[in-house]
């Protein structure tokens, strides 16, 4: 059998070797809670502050101490959205989404309008990109913090981050972004790009699953969404995952040393697979064609339907994403493809090839061919 | 995957199409009939891999069965048939049997006016 072909990352990525071989140097027995003050508990801080470093390193944070860490991404956000806005209600209850954010920003947003904040989505463009002035609209005096991601992870758009903060502040917000997609892949500078808030998730970075980091910058005000200990400035109480937090610091450095020659070296790959793919009749690139991470190709079909794409693509030795309502526990068709405008069977037919190191240009006749022959193979069965 | 009886019969005895492509399924079913027997059947499906198994066991179901004996296949036994379906599929891409069905009422319609 052909050697399997992995394009899901944005899913989920494996571990990088590196972050396996830092794992395997742990010491056998390794124990301690960071929270004691006997010496294991002083490894297990100065474990974690090591990690600290490593993550504050990757995104240009002057404090380490502006870095606290949380069970992923999803938590990151839930903290950033809904801990900021409560923490500040007194200011106007209003909160600012691109349309486009992940689920686990909007879902909180949504929540807040329960408790009487107002959420304004700001829409996009047909390639992802934020409308500046549609967000300079959406974005008044009263808003505490509005929500903009550096890049989507189902169209790959990267959006102007700095841009966006000059907008958002000018008016006296506060800026979240969620760089879950974009860290390790562009370059990431809290004090360059203006962000106030940031998000990360341990495993888009290399390392291990259920652990992220949210940057908040010194001085936020936040308050906990979960309650317990003292842990991680009281915004995340509970015991540190003191191993996979000293795994995902070590995956952000490791992506922060390699990414200047990896990211140009996965974006020749993902050129030719684009420029493979759409030779094939009726295919659609979904995203901005050049402002788009160096790892991230999408499309879409017209007339097939994205969860048998997948299905035929496995089935070739070939793993890819679709946005498809039918793989969507919900069966609603993917927000994100509907923001640009596409409608609902345009969005039905939605294929997403995220790359990573592992992938190389080599495989790339392989995958358009496969791809070639889905959409074949589909098109003869479809009734649209 | 490697679905059954897909096509189109040219002027077809009967013609069922269901579902919508906002919902992301769209099935076509072609019979011919000769002497109350469903001598051939066709599928179209826009949707996921559960609507195209569901057609096209549908499609296998049917071939060579009375109208009578097609008209009971339901969308159970086509689930059952497939050993299952996940529960969320039941419902929107389980559609085959109610094609299968409007073809054959097609038919019968057709019937009635000759």
């Amino acid at each position: 059998m052909e050697k399997r072909i992995y394009l899901d990352h944005a899913a989920a990525m494996p571990v990088h070797p590196g972050v396996a071989r830092f794992a395997g140097q742990f010491p056998d027995g390794f124990a301690g809670n960071p929270s004691t003050i006997y010496r294991e508990g002083l490894v297990a801080q100065e474990t974690l502050a090591i990690a600290r470093e490593k993550v504050a390193g990757l995104i240009g944070a002057r404090s380490a101490d502006s870095i606290i860490f949380t069970s992923g991404a999803t938590e990151s956000n839930n903290i950033a959205v809904r801990g900021t806005a409560l923490r500040n209600a007194k200011k106007g209850k209003r909160i600012v989404a691109s349309a486009i954010e992940h689920i686990s920003v909007l879902n909180p947003a949504k929540d807040l309008q329960k408790g009487g904040f107002t959420l304004t989505l700001a829409p996009v463009d047909r390639y992802g990109t934020v409308d500046l002035d549609a967000l300079g609209a959406a974005v008044t005096p009263e808003t505490i913090v509005a929500s903009v991601h550096y890049a989507n992870n189902e169209i790959g758009t990267v959006q102007p981050i700095r841009e966006v903060a000059e907008i958002v502040h000018d008016r006296g917000g506060l800026l979240h972004a969620d760089a879950t997609d974009a860290a390790g892949r562009i370059p990431i500078d809290v004090e360059r790009d203006g962000v106030d808030l940031l998000t990360l998730s341990g495993n888009q970075l290399g390392g291990p699953d259920g652990v992220g980091a949210l940057y908040i910058r010194p001085g936020i005000r936040v308050q906990p969404v979960i309650f317990g200990g003292g842990q991680e400035r009281g915004l995340r109480p509970g015991t540190e995952n003191v191993f996979s937090i000293a795994c995902m610091g070590e995956a952000a450095r490791l992506a922060g040393e390699e990414m200047p020659e990896e990211s140009r070296r996965l974006r020749a790959v993902r050129d030719s697979l684009i420029a493979g793919i759409m030779e094939i009749e009726e295919a659609h690139l979904t995203g901005h064609p050049t402002e788009r991470l160096p790892h991230h190709a999408s499309f879409r079909f017209s007339r097939i339907e994205g969860e048998s794409i997948q299905l035929a693509m496995d089935m070739l030795g070939i793993a890819v994403a679709t946005g498809s309502a039918c793989t969507s526990r919900t069966l609603e068709a993917s927000h994100v493809l509907l923001a640009i405008g596409l409608t609902h069977d345009e969005a039905h037919g939605s294929m997403v090839a995220t790359l990573g190191r592992e992938n190389s240009e080599g495989e790339v006749p392989r995958i358009v061919r496969a791809v070639g022959e889905t959409v074949k193979r589909l098109r003869a069965i479809t009734s649209l | 995957m490697n679905p059954h009886n897909v096509g189109v019969i040219e002027n077809p005895d009967g013609y069922g199409k269901v579902g919508n492509p906002v919902c992301g399924d769209l099935m076509e079913i072609f019979i011919r009939v000769k002497e109350n027997v469903i001598e051939d059947i066709r599928f179209r499906t826009f949707g996921c891999g559960s609507a195209i198994a569901t057609s096209s066991m549908v499609t296998d179901l049917a071939k060579g069965k009375t109208l009578e004996e097609a008209m009971k296949i339901t969308r159970d036994d086509v689930a059952t048939e497939l050993e299952g379906l996940p529960p969320k599929k039941m419902h929107c891409s389980n559609l085959a049997a109610d094609a299968l069905h409007a073809a054959i009422e097609d038919y019968r319609e057709k019937q009635k006016k000759e």
